[in-house]
């Protein structure tokens, strides 16, 4: 019986294989850059609040995070978060922008809402994306991301970061002509922080939108622990129990 | 049915009384405490039970659901996040919920293929098959209508995907997608009546389907891995010698079962509630846009198989209706496999190599159908789906021959 199951467990494998192969890349579509957020760092997801209220929530609502909410999880004092209060009086009220709907207009579409864009695209888009703008006079802001081509956001951050520029190389196609393709960007003035200290300031914002998408998830994964704990003794005393009525089973 | 207990003697008290009313001690007897089971089941038997735990966890989780759910597409994905957020472990019972989806098709396929292993559709529980074809059935569109109620983008384009497969239909089809739809396209009234499939009809029909279901196993009696019947060697009062009482051996049995399946569902719930993309898709976390088709349309997991041999099917004639009806007669074939198996033996430890190797050959079509339909149709994927889908279909069509003249071992008496 072992054998068997062998052998049709090694027949599987090349098929076990082509789910492992990656949807391929779409035309343009840059591999992402990896995030390395904790949801548990508490200091880093109060960080990434207070930046996002002040970067991005003039643009971006949170709607399906309440004010109150995100101060019980993140240990904010009363005062912590009237500070952060800047869409609202109401703690009860969810995070919304300050964006009149006239924004479409402004922007070419309205700034999208910003809770469960973790869940969408995931952490490590949100942080390439922040890191992803370059200068690119052709577009109306005057910048592009690598990450999202065309993207209708101006780059917010610019003067924390500084100015990138696009490094474009060399391309023949099949026909042997020859391409410009977009493959990285590289600084080309020096911002207010250093690249390590923006580096955090995009990772903790990533953390904190990783928060927002899901405000149980540290929780859940604690509880989870205490879960399987719970269960794996209920399995050994089951399996205990089965051997013992089936003792007169031949 | 067992013949009703002598009362008087054997039940006293509150029991007593219920029972000169209602057959419950009857019931215990012939159902479960003196309903003989064969003694040598192995792994591939603890899934009918874990389907049964898994079909109560969606009605119970649903029922909490429903309270704070709201149909509309107005409301609809706005209050899953509240449910999510704001509902009292509300994210607990909906992660309980989506995750049980995909944990209902993992049990349901392997319980399944116990059966292509061990003969348990043959005679004479060929109707126990057909019950289960009917709930596998049930489930899927249970699975599908659940799956559009989020409201979510992949939910709308999906809901808009299949209900239109009924469009391709000749004749009737234009007509059967409004009706289905309730609208000409994809929208509030349809949410409404899909909601209203989801938790009554379909719950409804799961749960008398699985009566039915367990009505016709239990008067055939189980099947074994040996595939032999049980009940020719009995002793003096009339027990098969190689059965046991249901309870308590197997239900002490699949206790354990359900202990360790629900360490290995909690892992998910706990840790990777989305899993990977493929319990809950990153496209649904964006409320439905009927002005935006994500870039890449993929039912969920467990329909991908079905999926892709619809997509394998080129059409023809001037007509897309070819893959509909591929794709309907890959469920469909199912209810004729008791037929279709002419094998002389029941379990896959007496047949001969051929069946072997067609359930080897099917199963990998079926796992890498699975992989392609999650797939976009680009590279090596179409072609593979077409070879799929052909192998198939030829582990069915094929079987009244190959099942036949198949060399098989001698089947023992009893049970190894």
């Amino acid at each position: 019986m072992i054998n068997r199951a062998l052998l049709f467990t090694i027949a599987l494998l090349p098929v076990l294989a082509l789910t492992a192969v990656p949807v391929a890349a779409q035309e343009g579509e840059k591999a992402l850059l990896h995030a390395g957020t904790d949801i548990r760092d508490v200091k880093s997801l109060q960080r990434g609040a207070r930046y996002f209220m002040n970067y991005c929530s003039g643009c971006h609502s949170l709607t399906y995070l309440r004010y109150n909410r995100m101060a019980a999880d993140l240990q904010l004092s009363d005062k912590d978060l009237a500070d952060l209060m800047l869409t609202s009086d109401n703690a009860f009220d969810g995070i919304n922008s300050s964006m009149p709907p006239v924004a479409a207009q402004w922007f070419g579409k309205q700034p999208p809402d910003l809770s469960l864009t973790a869940r969408n695209r995931g952490v490590d888009y949100i942080y390439s994306f922040l890191k992803g703008f370059y200068v690119d006079a052709t577009r109306m802001w005057g910048v592009n991301n690598l990450y999202l081509p065309n993207a209708a956001m101006p780059a917010v951050l610019a003067d924390r970061q500084g100015l990138q520029k696009p490094v474009f190389k060399n391309e023949s196609d099949a026909n042997g002509g020859a391409h410009m393709v977009l493959v990285g960007v590289e600084p080309m003035s020096p911002g207010t922080m250093s690249p390590q200290e923006y580096d955090v300031l995009v990772r903790d914002i990533a953390n904190f939108l990783d928060y927002a998408g899901e405000p149980i998830k540290a929780k859940r994964q604690s509880l989870g622990v205490f879960v399987m704990l719970y269960l794996l003794v209920g399995f050994v005393l089951t399996y205990l129990l089965k051997k013992e009525y089936w003792k007169d089973v031949h | 049915m067992a013949a009703a207990p002598e009362s008087a003697e054997s039940t006293k008290g509150l029991i007593g009384w219920i029972d000169q009313r209602f057959p419950l001690t009857a019931l215990w007897r012939s159902q479960v405490a003196e309903y003989y089971a064969p003694k040598n089941f192995n792994l591939w038997y603890y899934f009918g039970s874990l389907a049964m735990l898994v079909l109560v966890n969606q009605l119970v989780t649903g029922i909490f659901l429903t309270m704070n759910y709201k149909p509309s597409s107005a409301e609809a994905f706005a209050s899953v996040e509240y449910i999510m957020r704001d509902v009292n472990w509300g994210w607990l019972i909906r992660y309980l919920h989506s995750t049980g989806a995909s944990a209902f098709f993992i049990v349901v396929y392997l319980h399944m293929f116990r059966s292509l292993l061990y003969g348990s559709h043959r005679k004479p529980r060929e109707l126990v098959w057909i019950f289960g074809c009917l709930l596998f059935l049930a489930l899927m569109a249970e699975g599908f209508l659940g799956y559009v109620l989020p409201w979510g983008n992949m939910s709308y384009w999906g809901a808009q995907v299949i209900v239109s497969l009924f469009g391709s239909l000749p004749v009737i089809g234009g007509g059967l997608v409004d009706w289905i739809r309730g609208d000409y396209v994809i929208s509030d009234p349809t949410l409404n009546r899909f909601f209203a499939l989801h938790v009554a009809a379909l719950p409804l029909a799961l749960v008398f389907l699985m009566i039915a279901h367990l009505m016709a196993l239990h008067e055939v009696g189980s099947n074994n891995p040996d595939g032999i019947d049980i009940k020719k060697h009995k002793d003096a009062q009339g027990r098969p010698l190689d059965g046991i009482p249901f309870h308590p051996y197997y239900t002490v049995k699949d206790l354990m079962g359900v202990m360790f399946f629900l360490l290995l569902f909690s892992a998910v719930i706990f840790f990777a509630p989305a899993f990977g993309g493929l319990f809950l898709e990153a496209p649904n976390f964006e409320p439905a846009n009927p002005l935006q088709t994500p870039p890449h349309i993929a039912p969920v997991w467990y329909f991908t198989p079905f999926y892709a041999m619809l997509r394998a099917v080129p059409s023809f004639a001037g007509t897309q209706v070819w893959g509909v009806l591929v794709m309907g007669a890959s469920v469909l074939i199912l209810f004729f496999v008791p037929w279709l198996d002419r094998s002389p033996v029941l379990s896959i430890r007496y047949r001969g190599p051929i069946y072997k190797f067609m359930l080897g050959i099917f199963v990998v079509a079926f796992v890498t159908l699975g992989v392609c339909g999650l797939r976009p149709p680009a590279g090596i994927y179409p072609m593979l789906a077409k070879i799929c889908t052909v192998l198939y279909f030829a582990f069915f069509l094929l079987m009244p021959w190959y099942s036949r003249f198949d060399k098989v071992k001698p089947v023992p008496e009893r049970v190894t």
